[in-house]
């Protein structure tokens, strides 16, 4: 089947069989290997990327259904150069070891920020409730969120 | 000036947060197939013969193999080997790569598929038909030492792998014999699954011209690997065989060993020569990858009537699971049993271990390996003496630990602890976690109907593994020192080639900081390389919380030698003896004088010799050096966890954790608080949430995120971590390592507020997990 979708700005159409999840679409087609792949039941959030700006985890979705979407990967997110908020936040308070949940784990915490400016602590552990990480204990993720939110605020 | 003690931002984030970083399953070779692995249904069953004529017809497919193509290798080794108490060796059976005659646990590999796609691969191997003849399996050491019990292997008797002991059996039973008191308990360690969050993978290529296989794959230790899959296995000699570790997304363990998929994978790309790629799906990862602890045991403590430790008897069981994995029998024995001491002065210990072969996954090290266990068991059986002979928990510990006089301090159980101030852990560990102020909190969430309650573990654990020569003659079939290269280039920028291996630890930042101060260079000035068996000398990787304290080691030594080389180059320049030379914040200064030059100039001088003492010195600035360490090393310290109880429905609440750790010399907070926070994590996840279970036939019920739980975000409190320290005395970095204090020192505290929680209603044991239902369960069965 033919699809077209939008990758981090680009249009791109290709082939696909059917079954084709997105996740295996954007790291085998296009091979944007910063979208992981932890699990095999939709529960790691390993595969986190904005499908029109939304957070998604990509192995629960087809390619075929993002035919005419807009997909973002943590790819998109450096500009000119520049970390994007998250990540600056992310390595500011060190809320990565492995950096194999981290892809997810930006992505995820991108789109909450866009849902609720200033989450509390409570609201950040809820919403990362889709993403694990087995290296942190979660304790400088929190922190990373809560240093961009304070930081984009007002801005 | 000087950056160790900085908490400075990680080197190796922007590739992570860019999505640049390089997993093996982001590499991709020219032409590469794909792999798929048949793996076993049963627990235990007969292979009565394989067809793959159906599946060799699908779409795609390469090429099969099963246990009879790869007749003539050698099996998966295992790398201890542990005696009994008659001074036998262990029962040993054989691990073929792929199975032969019989299946041992759900998820043994029986066959590999290979096709274009893995899709394909995947299709294809639903159409290998095996045809299996079940038989009675053993899924728990209970079962496994059951009279009559079936046996796993027909040479391991009573599904025995040993028998061992520690310590001496006479001073104890006298310690018993004049005891005012004796406290005992049986505790269970739960089965865990380690998993990273990287499923484990692996490439192998082939290339017939020059016959250099190059093996890329998820460990914490490619040398180990290519030593033993080319040595013992496949028969390729070492410079051949190149092994690659790139980026990889956690291991706690379970990377460090030999599988068979990556023997497969790897004989199977030479057999074909075409790459040949396989990735573990997360169910993969739950039947096949080494699991961890999974031992039940029962303690006795023999007290004065004062409360002093008099003398203490452990007898366990552990489970080895279906075959020996690479260090499997080193864990629930010289990782564990020379534990017992603990932080406590106890003058006699008697350590027994039998090990059982059952019809599971391989069990192995992970995190911790075999000291979390020990010091659960320790840690709550104090608690339990506490409780019994009406003493305080926190002044019981304190009248029984050992005085920081004390130090260096011989135990009974065959270690010696270089230094530490227990004491003053546990008195940081106690005023930053307000112990004192607890009843009020008590009183309080009483109001709300809930049960708070408040545990403490004061611990200490044994790692920087490890003095070879001692790690041999307790059965290490390797040596555990460490390597390092320090490449000075011509204008003073410097790479280092580590032994070890970085999966999450961040060395590339911890280990620059060493090197940076050392010559007095910048931070931005140094790169570590790791991972590569073609770059390093040697290694023998990451694991026992030995990088900083081995690896680093390595690296302050070969950076010595860079130095004294560096001195005889200034020296020549600056017309000066050898001997008057100081190095110092970069610069080589003739002793008293402020004649100098940078070590940048005396750098560009050894690779542009014009005018050197080329008769005594070689050019270059390059030196290699072998660090093995004088004794294991000693964090430990404190935690005190707080939580409250939901008597309605078992529900636990974490409030806080509390850290007190002496884990050396710091050599960036930020790592180590990291290390810290991801090892709580895991050790409140063996207390509270994470158990594997197979039922009695050896099914694995736990294999998924949907049935074994994970600790989430929303599961977990902020940590308070504090640190007093006291650094190692016998390696040059002061390190004592930090990598697993958290999954150690832990869990036990959990449990223990757990039971604090719980005892005003006359509860005074939860096993772990202590999930909801059971804690309901307790409080159900304590109220009658
Ligand atoms: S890979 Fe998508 S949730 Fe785990
Ligand atoms: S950083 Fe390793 S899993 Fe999150």
């Amino acid at each position: 089947m033919q699809v077209t979708i939008t990758v981090n700005n680009r249009s791109i159409t290709r082939d696909v069989e059917a079954r084709t999840l997105l996740v295996d679409f954007i790291r085998g087609e296009l091979a944007l290997t910063g979208t992981h792949v932890g699990c095999d039941t939709s529960q790691c959030g390993a595969c986190t990327v904005l499908v029109d700006g939304k957070s998604i985890k990509s192995c629960t979705m087809l390619a075929v259904e993002a035919d005419g979407h807009e997909v973002s990967t943590i790819e998109s997110l450096e500009k000119n150069g520049e970390l994007h908020p998250m990540q600056a936040a992310f390595r500011e308070c060190h809320g990565l070891q492995c950096g194999f949940c981290t892809p997810g784990m930006v992505m995820s915490t991108v789109d909450l920020l866009q849902n609720n400016a200033n989450p509390s602590e409570p609201e950040i552990r809820e919403w990362l409730e889709g993403n694990i990480c087995r290296c942190t204990g979660y304790h400088n993720i929190v922190k990373a969120v809560q240093h961009c939110a304070s930081g984009t605020k007002g801005a | 000036m000087g950056s160790i003690g900085q908490p400075l931002k990680r080197k190796e984030d922007h590739r992570f947060l860019t999505g640049r970083g390089k997993y093996t399953d982001d590499i991709v070779r020219p032409n590469q197939a794909y792999a798929y692995f048949v793996r076993s249904p049963y627990a235990h069953a007969k292979i009565n013969g394989i067809d793959k004529a159906e599946a060799e017809k699908a779409d795609g497919v390469v090429a099969i193999f099963t246990g009879a193509d790869l007749e003539g290798i050698g099996g998966v080794p295992c790398g201890w080997q542990i005696h009994n108490k008659d001074g036998t060796p262990m029962a040993e059976p054989p691990h073929p790569a792929l199975c032969t005659d019989k299946a041992l646990f759900v998820g043994d590999e029986v066959a590999i598929v290979i096709a274009e796609t893995k899709a394909q691969a995947k299709a294809a191997a639903q159409l290998v038909m095996v045809d299996y003849e079940p038989l009675p399996a053993v899924s728990s050491i209970k079962a496994a030492i059951a009279e009559g019990a079936p046996l796993v292997h027909a040479d391991a008797a009573n599904n025995r792998c040993f028998d061992w002991h520690l310590g001496e059996k006479d001073p104890v039973d006298a310690a018993f014999a004049k005891a005012d008191h004796v406290v005992e308990m049986d505790v269970v360690n739960n089965r865990l699954v380690p998993n990273a969050m990287e499923p484990r993978s692996a490439i192998c290529e082939y290339d017939p011209s020059s016959d250099m296989t190059t093996l890329w794959t998820t460990s914490q230790n490619p040398h180990l690997i290519r030593l033993l899959l080319g040595a013992f296995v496949l028969q390729i000699p070492e410079h051949k065989l190149r092994v690659i570790a790139p980026d990889v997304g956690g291991g706690f363990g379970s990377k460090i060993y030999l599988y068979a998929e990556e023997t497969v994978v790897t004989w199977a790309a030479r057999k074909l020569a075409r790459p040949v790629k396989w990735t573990a799906e997360r169910t993969e990862s739950f039947q096949a990858d080494a699991h961890g602890r999974d031992q039940i045991g029962h303690a006795r403590l023999a007290l004065d009537k004062d409360g002093n430790f008099l003398g203490l008897h452990i007898k366990n069981k552990a489970n080895m699971g279906a075959y020996l994995s690479t260090f499997a029998p080193a864990v629930p024995t010289y990782l564990h049993g020379t534990l017992f001491a603990g932080v406590y002065k106890t003058p006699a210990i008697y350590v027994e271990v039998e090990a059982v072969f059952t019809n599971t996954a391989p069990v192995d090290a992970y995190r911790g390996a075999g000291r979390p266990e020990a010091t659960y068991q320790l840690e709550r059986l104090v608690d339990k003496a506490a409780a019994q002979l009406g003493m305080d928990k926190i002044e019981l510990r304190r009248k029984n630990m050992i005085p920081k006089e004390a130090f260096p301090y011989q135990t009974p159980v065959a270690l010696q602890y270089d230094t530490g101030d227990f004491i003053a852990c546990l008195d940081l560990g106690l005023k930053s976690a307000d112990w004192d102020g607890f009843e009020a909190r008590r009183e309080e969430a009483k109001k709300r109907g809930k049960l708070r309650g408040i545990g403490i573990s004061t611990y200490l654990e044994a790692c920087g593994i490890a003095p070879s020569a001692l790690v041999g003659q307790l059965g290490a079939r390797a040596g555990l020192y460490e390597s390092a290269t320090i490449r000075v280039h011509p204008t003073g920028s410097v790479t280092v080639f580590t032994g070890t291996h970085s999966h999450g630890q961040g060395h590339e930042t911890a280990f620059a900081q060493i090197v940076a101060d050392h010559f007095g260079v910048d931070f931005e000035a140094v790169d570590i390389q790791h991972g590569d068996t073609s770059q390093t000398a040697f290694g023998m990787g990451t694991y026992g919380s030995r990088s900083l304290a081995v690896g680093g080691s390595a690296i302050v030594k070969a950076a010595d030698k860079v130095v004294a080389k560096g001195k005889k180059i200034a020296a020549h320049l600056l017309e000066a003896s050898e001997a008057d030379i100081e190095f110092e914040d970069g610069k080589f200064t003739v002793k008293g004088t402020d004649r100098s030059k940078t070590f940048g100039e005396v750098a560009l001088t050894a690779y542009v010799p014009h005018n050197y003492p080329i008769e005594e010195v070689e050019p270059g600035l390059e030196e290699t050096a072998f660090y093995d360490p004088k004794n294991f090393t000693y964090p430990g310290g404190c935690h005190i966890c707080e939580l409250e109880v939901d008597p309605e429905t078992g529900m636990i609440e974490v409030c806080n954790i509390t850290v007190a750790d002496d884990v050396g010399r710091v050599i960036n907070p930020m790592i180590v608080e990291g290390q810290i926070h991801g090892g709580v994590a895991q050790g409140v996840g063996q207390a509270l949430y994470e158990g594997c279970i197979y039922d009695d036939d050896g099914q694995l019920l736990t294999g998924s995120y949907m049935n074994y739980t994970m600790p989430r975000a929303a599961d977990l409190p902020m940590m308070t971590v504090g640190n007093h320290v006291t650094p190692c005395t016998h390696n040059p970095v002061g390190a004592k390592g930090v990598g697993e204090v958290g999954s150690i020192g832990v869990t036990p505290a959990v449990i223990n507020a757990v039971v604090d929680a719980l005892s005003p209603l006359g509860v005074k044991d939860i096993e772990m997990p202590a999930t909801p239902q059971r804690v309901w369960a307790a409080i159900r069965a304590a109220q009658g």
